[in-house]
């Protein structure tokens, strides 16, 4: 208790966000063992815990580098791929299904990393709104490029093709691995609730532990003035492109997540089109700027939401639109702010008098 | 021939691009948002001309201009009701709202019609012009979409450098609290801003569906953003920037896609914007602001 006490503020804070991911874990892991969670809920458990470090993952660069960024689900579909391309070959040859799987996390890590240096380079040199056209713009580009891809493995190795499936040319043994528009089908289901927790977690410790290291606070000074930081001596270049390389790499991760809970995986608008980085922002912005748990928090209910709006039919979408823009006047409009503060106050006055009576 | 005859369409596409990046544009000059909602506005406007023609069976000018006023009705109502309120906050809290007023109006047009496709009926029915004996045909739909677009490039240009009114969107636009101080209706301004822009939404909405005709609830997403990477190619704010940008757009993608690849034309437009930002990065016609301490 004593060592609780002492604790640095952020610590704390941290903690508690650990401690909620798993006492939801365990609440959720007792309703699945006492069988009382319908096969619906059951079936969004890993794609809310998918969301969730998106959320995560892109408040880093939104909150935490201060950069819009509209592209982000293109790094979940480098990661998705790229996993999910090792998992299909490697089927055969790592029986251990855990071992594979962890591999074609940090495949996906690592290839979303890259894809987030190369794309960082250029784009960081961009400001405000700019920026957040060109990130849009690379998603874009990133899922129309996949979606051309042909690739297929036979006894003389790799084929690869931008046209179609003849182009590649193959043996009469040859299988197709990539089939463009119609992406990669018969990847491993590896992808359990426990594993999905267990990167939530890790992704939150990397995330927090890097904002409250030199690094972080480097990049939190070039989002609060970026001449000030540059004055300092603070390499701009270089912390930006941390930061948003992380955020990419942790997108793939969830990518991965995404990839191993389907048999078939296409690179359609819906999944990694500009759809999916806007409401993975909606997210963020929900849950709070720069609010690591926020964002899980905001994650985990707005995809719910639609879920369980599914009685209302045809409904839900419109009011999930309307929740949505009411909840960002309520949260940010000055004259809703004032009206909640005068509120308030009216309450604890009304408290402070029943108390006197 | 097949390749003036590609140019000639990618210009008539990009011709309804620029009509919408010019609403863009003004909108971004004045209020300093991204209206992610611009898009779902030219749906809207595609629709309602759909059920006046088909159901109704108003003639088609007629149409265009009961389109035009539910969109300048619907654009102001938008302002006012979802952006207006947080004018002055965060510029990520308006880009959300936006984002939310364009699942609105998705899901309302949803609702209302139905996913199915609906086969818009051309409200432009001008020959087609041919040329070299038949060898270059040039639809109806291109001749208007290219005439309306110089049109409203040029009645714009005139109303903001000319009237009150437009030298207010200026100042508003360049400073929103010295213009306050001298006096000018910043709101009011502003709500023409959108009054005009949704306007021309709908216009770009009749001449999109008239040349593509398949109206979806999600007809005006795709085309907004490209018509937003259009506005920031010719550089934000710029309204000849905007025309130029929609235009070359166009163009690229048509090209593209003739030449190319169909699957990665879209691909090609963006690395193409991406590559303009870089070497210009405010775009073609952009004003660059040195930032100060």
């Amino acid at each position: 208790m004593k060592k609780l006490k002492t604790m640095n503020k952020n610590t704390k804070s941290n903690m508690i966000t650990y401690l909620m991911v798993i006492v939801a874990y365990v609440i959720v892991q007792i309703f699945v063992v006492t069988g009382n969670m319908s096969s619906l809920m059951e079936g969004l458990l890993v794609p809310v815990c998918t969301y969730v470090i998106l959320a995560v993952s892109l408040n880093l660069t939104v909150g935490i580098l201060g950069e819009l960024s509209l592209g982000h689900a293109g790094f979940m579909c480098v990661g998705a791929f790229a996993s999910a391309l090792f998992s299909l070959g490697m089927k055969d040859s790592i029986e251990n299904d855990l071992l594979r799987f962890i591999i074609a996390i940090i495949i996906a890590a690592v290839s979303a990393a890259l894809a987030g240096i190369l794309v960082g380079i250029p784009v960081l040199r961009l400001k405000g709104d700019y920026l957040a056209i060109v990130t849009l713009a690379f998603g874009e580009i990133i899922k129309n490029f996949i979606n051309a891809i042909y690739l297929g493995v036979d006894a003389n190795g790799l084929h690869f093709s931008m046209k179609d499936t003849m182009d590649l040319g193959m043996g009469a043994d040859g299988t197709v691995l990539i089939k463009g528009a119609q992406g990669i089908t018969g990847t491993p289901k590896c992808s359990t609730f426990t594993i999905a927790v267990i990167l939530i977690l890790i992704s939150l410790v990397i995330i927090n532990n890097l904002v409250n290291s030199r690094t972080g606070r480097a990049v939190m000074s070039i989002r609060d003035n970026r001449i000030a930081a540059e004055s300092v001596g603070i390499n701009i270049t270089k912390y930006k492109l941390i930061a948003f390389t992380i955020s990419a790499s942790l997108a793939g991760v969830a990518g991965a997540l995404y990839a191993h809970n389907l048999s078939t995986l296409m690179a359609t608008p819906k999944n990694f089109g500009y759809n999916m980085s806007i409401m993975i922002l909606v997210f963020v912005v929900l849950g709070g700027i720069g609010n690591m748990r926020g964002s899980v928090i905001a994650a985990i209910l707005l995809t719910l939401l639609p879920e369980l709006l599914r009685g209302l039919a045809d409904y839900r979408m419109l009011i999930y639109a309307i929740v949505l823009i009411f909840m960002m006047l309520f949260n940010w409009s000055p004259q809703f702010i004032n009206f909640r503060k005068k509120m308030m106050a009216k309450i604890k006055k009304d408290k402070k008098a029943e108390k006197e009576a | 021939m097949s390749f003036i005859s590609y140019l000639i369409t990618g210009i008539s596409l990009g011709s309804v691009y620029a009509i919408i990046a010019l609403g863009y544009t003004m909108v971004y000059g004045i209020a300093k948002m991204l209206n992610f909602a611009h898009g779902d506005v030219i749906m809207v406007g595609g629709y309602v001309v759909f059920v006046a023609v088909s159901n109704m069976g108003v003639n088609p000018y007629v149409a265009l201009l009961i389109s035009m006023a539910t969109c300048t009705i619907l654009g102001v109502t938008i302002e006012r009701v979802a952006y207006k309120p947080l004018r002055g906050t965060s510029p990520l809290a308006v880009l959300i709202t936006a984002i939310g007023v364009s699942y609105l109006l998705q899901n309302l047009a949803l609702l209302i019609f139905g996913a199915d496709t609906k086969a818009f009926t051309s409200v432009v029915n001008v020959p087609n012009l041919e040329l070299f004996d038949g060898q270059l045909t040039i639809s109806g739909v291109t001749i208007v979409t290219v005439i309306a677009c110089i049109i409203i490039m040029a009645v714009l240009t005139l109303f903001v450098k000319k009237t009150k009114a437009g030298r207010a969107m200026q100042a508003v636009s360049e400073d929103r609290g010295a213009a306050q101080l001298m006096g000018i209706n910043v709101n009011g301004t502003i709500a023409l801003t959108f009054a005009i822009g949704s306007a021309l939404a709908a216009v770009a909405g009749v001449l999109l569906c008239s040349a593509y005709p398949s109206l979806t609830p999600y007809t005006g997403s795709m085309p907004g953003i490209k018509a937003f990477v259009a506005a920031v190619f010719g550089g934000i704010g710029s309204i000849p920037g905007a025309m130029i940008g929609g235009i070359l757009l166009g163009i690229i993608e048509n090209l593209s896609k003739a030449y190319i690849s169909s699957q990665l034309s879209d691909a090609i437009v963006f690395g193409v914007l991406i590559i303009v930002l870089l070497v210009r990065p405010t775009g073609i016609l952009g004003k660059n602001i040195q930032e100060k301490v």
